[in-house]
């Protein structure tokens, strides 16, 4: 088993399968009038949060607490962060007080490599600025799997703004590694240059000379349902580790092959760099509503990792819908991370 | 448990017609000590305790006509070896429909050792709820508890060398039926 989970890459086919299979059985507990287990007595937790979260940290808190560990939770507010102390000496301090896990996020892309090598426990990633989310993809594929029986050659749309998500990147790095299909959809914008590039390049128009050039690479290919198989350029791309990756500017026309539509959440926060002309717009091309949820597949699903902006980039309706899984996501996602928490920390240190 | 190299020297303890005779015995003995098993569960220890629970369940429905519940217990979370080995797979749970409040619990496992399984099973069976008894069915006891805890039904008593071990093979599992010890030369 492996020590820490940093990345969704750390994570090969079986390893994955452990995880799932794992936490299907710990889902199963939570029926149970006593939810708590002996498992992890003694061990302890640290739940070191420099970005503000709430099923995150609530997620992992209530995993933690159900396998009997003990949970010291941090949150840079409040704390002797405000006072200017480094994360390496937080870390040192966590060190000191013997944590056996570390669960971190931080708004710099990174911090938990760093920090995994300042501490001798299990570090775990709970999202780290735009680049992983490793335990929310887990969530994901476990709710996709529970739903759809299957992750081997699920069609999975991913849709909005993955250029910062790091939900996005982690979802397309484990569920590649578990067979399933992944179309990124977005404006050409939101979708991160290396990939645009990396792909299809008769229909980005040569990928090559525009790396790097994300508006003109858009425009050639606005309105397209550019997809092809980045295997045919050779060209491996940093953010696809599989060559089953597409990419699509169209959300309509790629909704009617979908098993899975995993909605992510538009960063208000980023609404002012110009990414897409208005909130307006980018609602009525990208948002998921009624109509355009009646396009999916009878069986398909639609997903968001929450929080969510209703009315922006899913309709309140959608979200209600049966097809929704949000509310199964958090439910899931404290089975998954009793999972990952029993893996990392149950057996021989 | 003993070195796998010391293959050596492997008995045959139970071959696969003495099984049937001794799960056979078993269920008899079930029915006659249960006064015809009313108000039982059976619950099998992971991996090869459940299908042993299975084969005892439909040896009593065959000598009775009666159906008793069966169940999985899996014990992986409650052991108090797991910071001895790398992290386990935890196998599968699953309750009998009404449950086992108040009913009496028979819990079925296919070697009785050192009594740390039973004692992490009683655990997990105080979580899943209030049996009104507890009891243990198991194919093989070898010796060498560690444990206040004896069985109530034995298929077979077999006195071990700690060097030993006991290898229990079932058809659902392993493809045949067969109980081996093996090793105990010990160099």
């Amino acid at each position: 088993m492996i020590k820490h989970l940093r990345s969704a890459a750390d994570l090969d086919a079986a390893t994955a399968t452990l995880i799932l299979d794992t936490a299907a059985e710990m889902a199963a507990l939570a029926g149970r009038e006593v939810k708590k287990l002996p498992t992890l007595r003694g061990r302890t937790v640290v739940n070191l949060f420099y970005e503000d979260s709430t099923r995150t940290r609530i997620s992992f808190e209530a995993a933690a607490k159900r396998l009997s560990a003990d949970v010291i939770n941090f949150s840079a507010k409040g704390s002797s962060v405000s006072k200017g102390e480094s994360l390496k000496d937080t870390a040192l301090t966590l060190q000191a007080m013997g944590a056996d896990a570390v669960v971190i996020r931080h708004s710099a892309s990174g911090a938990p490599h760093r920090l995994a090598s300042w501490v001798d426990g299990s570090v775990i990633n709970a999202g780290d600025g735009t680049h992983e989310h490793p335990t929310q993809a887990l969530l994901d594929a476990y709710t996709m799997r529970s739903r759809l029986g299957r992750l081997d050659g699920l069609k999975v749309a991913i849709v909005g703004d993955v250029l910062h998500s790091r939900v996005a990147r982690s979802n397309v790095l484990l569920l590649t590694t578990l067979g399933a299909e992944i179309t990124l959809v977005g404006p050409p914008t939101l979708i991160p240059v290396d990939i645009a590039a990396a792909l299809s390049p008769t229909e980005l128009a040569g990928s090559a000379s525009l790396r790097g050039d994300r508006l003109v690479t858009g425009e050639k290919a606005l309105g397209l349902p550019a997809s092809a198989n980045p295997a045919d350029d050779g060209k491996p791309s940093a953010f696809s580790p599989a060559a089953i990756t597409k990419v699509s500017y169209d959300l309509d026309s790629v909704l009617p092959v979908m098993d899975v539509v995993m909605m992510l959440r538009v960063q208000t926060e980023r609404m002012q760099d110009s990414y897409f002309p208005s909130a307006r717009e980018y609602s009525r091309r990208y948002g998921l509503d009624v109509a355009r949820m009646r396009k999916l597949p009878e069986h398909a699903i639609v997903m968001h990792p929450g929080p969510m902006n209703r009315g922006m980039e899913i309709a309140p309706e959608v979200a209600d819908s049966s097809r929704s899984t949000i509310v199964e996501q958090v439910a899931n996602g404290v089975s998954a991370r009793m999972a990952v928490l029993y893996l990392l920390l149950g057996g021989k240190a | 448990m003993a070195s796998p190299r010391a293959d050596t020297s492997t008995k045959i303890i139970l071959t696969g017609s003495d099984l049937h005779r001794v799960v056979d015995r078993i269920a008899h003995q079930i029915l006659e000590k249960t006064s015809g098993a009313t108000g039982t569960v059976l619950l099998g220890i992971p991996t090869r305790g459940v299908p042993l629970a299975q084969r005892l369940a439909a040896r009593i429905h065959a000598f009775e006509g009666i159906d008793v519940p069966v169940g999985a217990l899996d014990i992986t979370l409650y052991r108090d070896d797991l910071r001895l080995h790398a992290t386990r797979a935890l196998g599968k749970t699953e309750l009998p429909g009404g449950g086992i409040d108040g009913r009496r619990v028979i819990l079925v496992d296919d070697v009785l050792f050192s009594g740390r399984t039973v004692r992490a099973a009683l655990d997990a069976l105080n979580d899943v709820g209030r049996p009104s008894s507890v009891q243990l069915a198991v194919l093989v006891d070898r010796g060498h508890r560690e444990l206040p805890i004896r069985a109530d039904y034995v298929g077979k008593n077999i006195p071990t060398a700690l060097t030993e071990s006991v290898r229990v093979s079932l058809t659902e599992t392993d493809g045949s039926d067969e109980v081996k010890l093996t090793g105990g030369d010990d160099k």
